[in-house]
């Protein structure tokens, strides 16, 4: 039974970080539904995220505040801000080459990565920070043999509850069929009366959103946080993206429970160092049998 | 001056000049057809007209205002609605959906969008047996009814189809154009597109002929179909298989 025990200990650390991964693949999915683009800054945003919810709980302060005040501070704020920094990067960066190649794109959307580590080093320097340790109870329960934390439990449950109003964005909205639209014909959306530039514009905004929220986790969870935290992060998140069929919403959420898990029982029965080799293994294998995804009807090719 | 007013328009593709100066007009309650050959620059008058292109010169209005340089997706709030070519529905989104995005521009006057649903429903009541189904698995006809009623949902002034009985059944290419001629009825301005000249001809009041990006010939409608040019090139026994 003790066998047992472990694994359920794995599984219960594997679903909380693989939420933090299935928030950030949702960024990578929706933005690429969209504009068949992969944003390589979707972790780097994550790390923006995090260092500004540092600031605010650290620099300055907030981490003395009634802790619910606090959390929705750390988290809405860098919200606002780093959704603000992807439309920057949307207005200056891609749109100027959305109608050009793809391999122009590509490589900018890499340069984005690198510009947002750059300015994060420049801004906040290059040490590890440490989120405030004691801003969750640090405590826990037993179920069975399984150790469960209240803040494992605090940060899944917002992450669901993220995924979950994102879904009821995308299928309940106009806007949101709006969205799903652009999948298939940017022609014709615009005969429809779509502002096909400011709906895009919404999913840069949702994707940096939950990237964001992803990073305060990150920090809350993990406590240290450090520049260079975006660029594993992104591309876990991108593998998650890819294993559930990029483009594809609750693929999305489970290839991020899932790399989260796989990581867990990785480092759990290995060791840490296997993290990775495994992760990305996984992918190329997924990628050569079925290239469209686990979950992957595949994305309706645009005209 | 007439409710859509197209004027001496010149539209290129690169350097190739597609459209060498189209001038046309449609009133309320008219069909206005226009015919030509494969490559004529039907497609590209429509898309110039709903702003998906850029003309290089000559001037567009609907009731009074410009519409060129002014993005597709305001003209369609300025009341020219386009059933593009081919239907171009949104298969992966269902028949409700569909119509929804249709209303894009009124979506959040809940009690309009109903309106105008029901009305798109009386129209073609074979959508509203589907309204849960994916456009996608719609047949031809019921996505080409999809594609008309996703354009009514915003009430427009003029609506412009392109090709509506493109690989339809003669009886159901038949039923479609007979209902384009009630939307015309009800008030709207129609600009018809069609390979099938004879029913296109049958049902509208004015007619274009393009060639080459010009107007070769134009006229009232009955007119025209006895014209013997117009007999000759697009009239021709090929298509009489099924039409009536
Ligand atoms: N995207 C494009 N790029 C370059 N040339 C184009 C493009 N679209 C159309 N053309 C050219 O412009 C001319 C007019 O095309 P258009 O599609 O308007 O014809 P059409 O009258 O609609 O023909 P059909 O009946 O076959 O649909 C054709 O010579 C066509 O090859
Ligand atoms: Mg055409």
């Amino acid at each position: 039974m003790l066998g047992m025990g472990d694994f359920l200990q794995y599984t219960v650390i594997g679903l909380t970080v693989g939420s933090f991964y299935a928030l950030v693949a949702l960024g990578y999915t929706i933005v690429y539904g969209i504009i068949r683009l992969i944003n390589f800054a979707q972790g780097d945003l994550s790390m923006v995220g995090a260092f500004l919810g540092w600031t605010l709980l650290v620099s300055f302060g907030f981490e003395h505040l009634p802790v619910y005040l606090a959390l929705v501070i750390a988290f809405v704020v860098p919200m606002i801000g780093t959704a603000i920094v992807n439309l920057g990067i949307l207005q200056f960066a891609y749109k100027p080459l959305l109608r050009r190649s793809l391999l122009a794109i590509l490589i900018t959307a890499l340069g984005m990565s690198l510009l947002l580590q750059n300015a994060a080093e420049l801004i906040w320097g290059a040490a590890i920070e440490a989120y405030p340790p004691n801003l969750l109870p640090l405590s826990g329960f037993f179920v069975g043999p399984v150790h469960v934390t209240y803040v494992q439990i605090a940060l899944v449950v917002a992450s669901l509850l993220l995924m979950g109003g994102l879904v009821a964005f995308i299928q309940g909205t106009t806007i949101g069929t709006a969205m799903r639209a652009l999948a298939v014909d940017h022609d014709a959306a615009r005969l429809m009366g779509i502002n096909v530039d400011a709906v895009i514009r919404i999913a840069f905004v949702l994707g940096a959103m939950l990237a964001a929220a992803s990073g305060v986790m990150l920090g809350i969870y993990y406590v240290q946080i450090h520049f260079t935290m975006g660029f594993l992060l992104g591309l876990r998140a991108f593998t998650a993206a890819v294993l559930g069929g990029i483009g594809n919403i609750p693929g999305a959420m489970a290839g991020g429970m899932l790399i989260g898990l796989l990581e867990a029982y990785t480092t759990g029965y290995l060791s840490g160092t296997w993290e990775d080799v495994v992760v990305f293994g996984v992918l190329i294998t997924v990628l050569i049998v079925k290239p469209t995804g686990l979950f992957g009807e595949r994305v309706a090719e645009r005209m | 001056m007439a409710l859509l007013e197209v004027q001496d328009l010149h539209v290129y593709y690169g350097n190739i000049e597609a459209l060498r100066g189209i001038s046309l007009h449609a009133e309320p309650g008219q069909i206005v057809a226009i015919l030509g050959g494969n490559g004529a620059g039907k497609t590209t008058t429509l898309r110039t007209i709903s702003g998906l292109l850029r003309p290089r010169s000559g001037s567009i209005s609907c009731a009074g205002k410009s519409l060129v340089g002014v993005d597709a997706h305001v003209i369609v709030g300025m009341g020219v609605s386009h059933v593009p070519e081919g239907r171009r529905i949104f298969n992966i989104l269902d028949v409700d959906e569909n119509l929804a995005l249709g209303g894009y521009l009124i979506r959040s006057q809940h009690q309009l969008i109903k309106e105008r649903k029901a009305a798109v429903f009386t129209l073609f009541p074979r959508l509203a047996e589907r309204r849960g189904q994916l456009a996608g698995t719609l047949s031809g006809g019921e996505q080409q009814m999809l594609a008309i009623g996703r354009a009514l949902m915003s009430n427009p002034k003029v609506l412009m189809l392109d090709e509506p009985s493109l690989g339809l059944a003669p009886i159901l290419a038949k039923s479609v154009l007979k209902t384009v001629r009630e939307i015309a009825n009800r008030g709207a301005a129609v600009l018809l597109v069609e390979q099938n000249a004879r029913q296109a001809l049958a049902i509208a009041d004015h007619a274009y002929v393009i060639e080459v990006g010009r107007i070769v010939l134009e006229g009232g409608a009955a007119v025209l179909a006895k014209d013997e040019r117009v007999q000759k090139a697009y009239l021709g026994g090929f298509e009489s298989v099924g039409s009536a």
